[in-house]
């Protein structure tokens, strides 16, 4: 009697803990399901079919928008945009994690204040921010004025509409994504690891090497993804900075819909950069595990 | 075609559906009957037209004068409203301002109202030439709401007037990096299909072979692909040429006198942007009544002044000839305009002009 009892009510709480779970996981599940699963499956769906003439598609299956997507220019793109935006990530990278690091140093005081100062600029429209960068680097703007009236150059340099004014642009306006996961990582680390370290003898250089890049590297790949993905995918940047003489992925998968009207081939480039996106999430899990097994085994 | 005002400014339109009105489609080619005595101030109009395309109180003024409460919601680029009417069901617009090729366009595929003359009197306002463009000779699903063709935007304190589209294809090397093209498909092809003797619709492989060629020997020359700031890059002497479309070089001329507009001697284009009557409207009393409202010389006369585009309308552009002195493009004839190649709809050859730009700008 007391062990059925006993094992209906567990039966019970199992139950209620399902139901608790079921609301707390269903609003989430049902904007990822309604958001994310049904539009990738259209963009996988169009990219079987045929461009309809005012967009859309007409019905008729056809696998030539994967051919096309190998043609040389597409490639080129894709070269240009695997260059821009991974020369960003490195960037942001090298800049981005000392910034993190330091400020999870700082005084508890000052931490929070620099951590507002990191995401200050996301409350600025980005475009505006952007345009902000023209009227910084044009050739009659701020810079190279003041380098003209010093003298440090005669005539204006070439600044602006270049690739490198891309990546700087990219740069500046997804640098707060690497610094963010990075502090994290960075705060989260065990101190008594690092003392137990020094007081074996490690030097300073060996510690950092030894345990606190591994611990935080996650974080930082995190991070990285954060700033190489949305760098391949915009736009804007490439349109303002680029004066539209650097094409990226984002800027040709926005074209196909906006102005030729090719749904389908839009939906093959797409595809490309979520495979992408997949490939990468997946390389930063693998990375993951590997360094949580190796620091649980030690 | 993608115009916006400098006082928009804006590079990225968002645009609020308006899904006010629910009806079903109509079906078949023929006009509805129009009821005469439709009592307007029962029914609403909610129309799309380009952001900063029209005087910013239109609304109030049309609610005014006829009674029928509007609702105006903007796009950006024709392809935008386009993928809106086309989506399939009711789009909640009453009324699209689309340009000539695209009306075209909504007409074969069915989806527009003929326009029923008897309830639009100041169509008789309009120039004869704007009763016969190409696109709709006769103007029977569309009526013209502004139109004018591509040109040079330049500054001419700094350059000779340019008289070829080579000034900015081959400029000389003072003006090398001081230079703009446009960067929507069919304008950044245009100088050079043009400077070449082709036509603006070509769709010949050796042709636009010759076109591309043409476009990446230029785009070393260039400061940007820009479509949007190109007047302002001319006020603050960045660059000092830009192809612009007419209306767009007056927001330029408005800051400095010497901001001048040519178009070039191998020609340019004529395109018209116009009003058409959604099939789906539930309003199409009040839908009439607003394109009457609109080319009423006083009403169209005001729409000029406020947009700095040239009106079709004969009587308005007599009304508004002073704008002339200080905007010498507001003063080209329809004879001049005519000769500039009306744009049409590419139909399949959209993404081989698509693909041509994509090599031209990632060269």
């Amino acid at each position: 009697m007391t062990a059925a009892r006993s094992a209906s009510g567990r039966g019970a709480a199992r139950r209620r803990a399902l139901n608790a779970r079921a609301i707390f996981a269903g609003p989430g599940l049902l904007f990822i399901t309604l958001f994310m699963t049904i539009p990738v499956v259209l963009v996988l769906v169009y990219s079987f079919f045929q461009r309809g003439r005012f967009g859309g598609v007409v019905w008729e299956f056809t696998l030539e928008n994967y051919a096309r997507a190998f043609e040389p220019v597409y490639v080129n793109v894709f070269t240009e945009s695997l260059l821009i935006a991974g020369t960003t990530t490195v960037l942001a990278l090298l800049i981005g994690y000392p910034t993190a690091y330091a400020i999870a140093r700082l005084p508890q005081k000052w931490r929070t204040i620099a951590l507002v100062l990191v995401v200050l600029p996301f409350w600025t429209n980005f475009l505006i921010r952007t345009y902000a960068w023209i009227v910084l680097l044009n050739s009659e703007g701020l810079l190279n004025r003041a380098l003209v009236d010093i003298g440090f150059i005669s005539a204006p340099l070439g600044l602006l509409y270049t690739p490198g004014a891309v990546i700087v642009g990219l740069l500046y306006a997804y640098i707060p994504l690497v610094i963010l996961p990075v502090y994290a990582s960075v705060e989260r680390l065990d101190r008594q690891l690092l003392e137990a370290a020094s007081n074996l003898g490690a030097s300073r250089a060996r510690v950092f090497f030894d345990i606190t890049l591994p611990l935080t590297l996650p974080g930082a790949m995190i991070g990285a993804i954060f700033v190489f993905v949305p760098s391949m995918g915009n736009f804007v940047v490439p349109e303002l900075l680029g004066g539209g003489k650097t094409v990226m992925v984002g800027n040709l998968i926005r074209d196909q819909f906006l102005e030729t009207r090719d749904w389908p081939f839009g939906a093959v480039l797409a595809l490309f950069v979520i495979a992408l996106l997949v490939l990468l999430f997946a390389l930063q899990a693998y990375i993951s595990r590997r360094i949580n097994g190796r620091t649980a085994r030690a | 075609m993608r115009r916006l005002t400098p006082r928009t400014g804006a590079l990225l339109v968002s645009t609020a559906a308006a899904a006010l009105v629910l009806s079903a489609c109509g079906g078949g080619d023929s006009a509805s009957e129009l009821d005469p005595n439709a009592d307007l101030s029962q029914q609403t109009l909610t129309i799309s037209n380009w952001a900063g395309y029209y005087p910013e109180d239109l609304a109030e003024k049309f609610q005014g004068a006829v009674g029928t409460p509007m609702t105006i919601s903007n796009h950006a680029t024709n392809e935008e409203i386009m993928a809106k009417l086309t989506a399939g069901g009711d789009s909640g617009f009453d009324v699209a301002f689309v340009s000539g090729q695209f009306a075209q366009a909504l007409n074969e595929a069915g989806l527009v109202e003929q326009i029923n003359p008897e309830f639009i009197p100041n169509l008789a306002n309009l120039y004869p030439e704007a009763q016969e463009l190409s696109y709709d000779p006769g103007n029977k699903f569309s009526v013209p709401y502004a139109w004018g063709t591509t040109g040079i935007c330049y500054r001419s304190d700094v350059v000779e007037e340019p008289t070829s589209w080579n000034a900015i294809l081959e400029p000389s090397a003072e003006n090398t990096g001081k230079v703009t093209a446009l960067a929507t498909d069919r304008w950044l092809m245009l100088p050079a299909q043009k400077a070449l003797g082709f036509s603006a619709n070509t769709t010949d492989e050796a042709e636009l072979e010759q076109v591309k060629q043409k476009l990446i020997a230029a785009k070393p020359g260039l400061l940007a692909y820009d479509d949007t700031t190109f007047y302002s890059r001319l006020v603050s002497g960045e660059a000092n040429m830009v192809v612009a479309w007419d209306g767009w070089c007056n927001y330029g001329t408005a800051e400095n006198p010497d901001i001048k507009f040519a178009v070039p001697s191998e020609g340019s284009d004529l395109w018209a942007d116009t009003m058409v009557i959604l099939k789906s409207s539930k309003n199409k009393e009040a839908a009439h009544a607003f394109v009457n409202f609109i080319l009423d010389p006083a009403n169209h006369a005001w729409v000029a002044e406020n947009i700095l585009y040239k009106v079709p309308n004969k009587t308005a552009m007599e009304q508004v000839a002073g704008l002339a002195e200080t905007f010498p493009n507001m003063g080209l004839t329809p004879a001049e305009l005519l000769k500039g190649e009306s744009l049409v709809d590419l139909g399949d050859a959209a993404p081989k002009y698509s693909e041509i730009v994509t090599e031209v700008t990632s060269s």
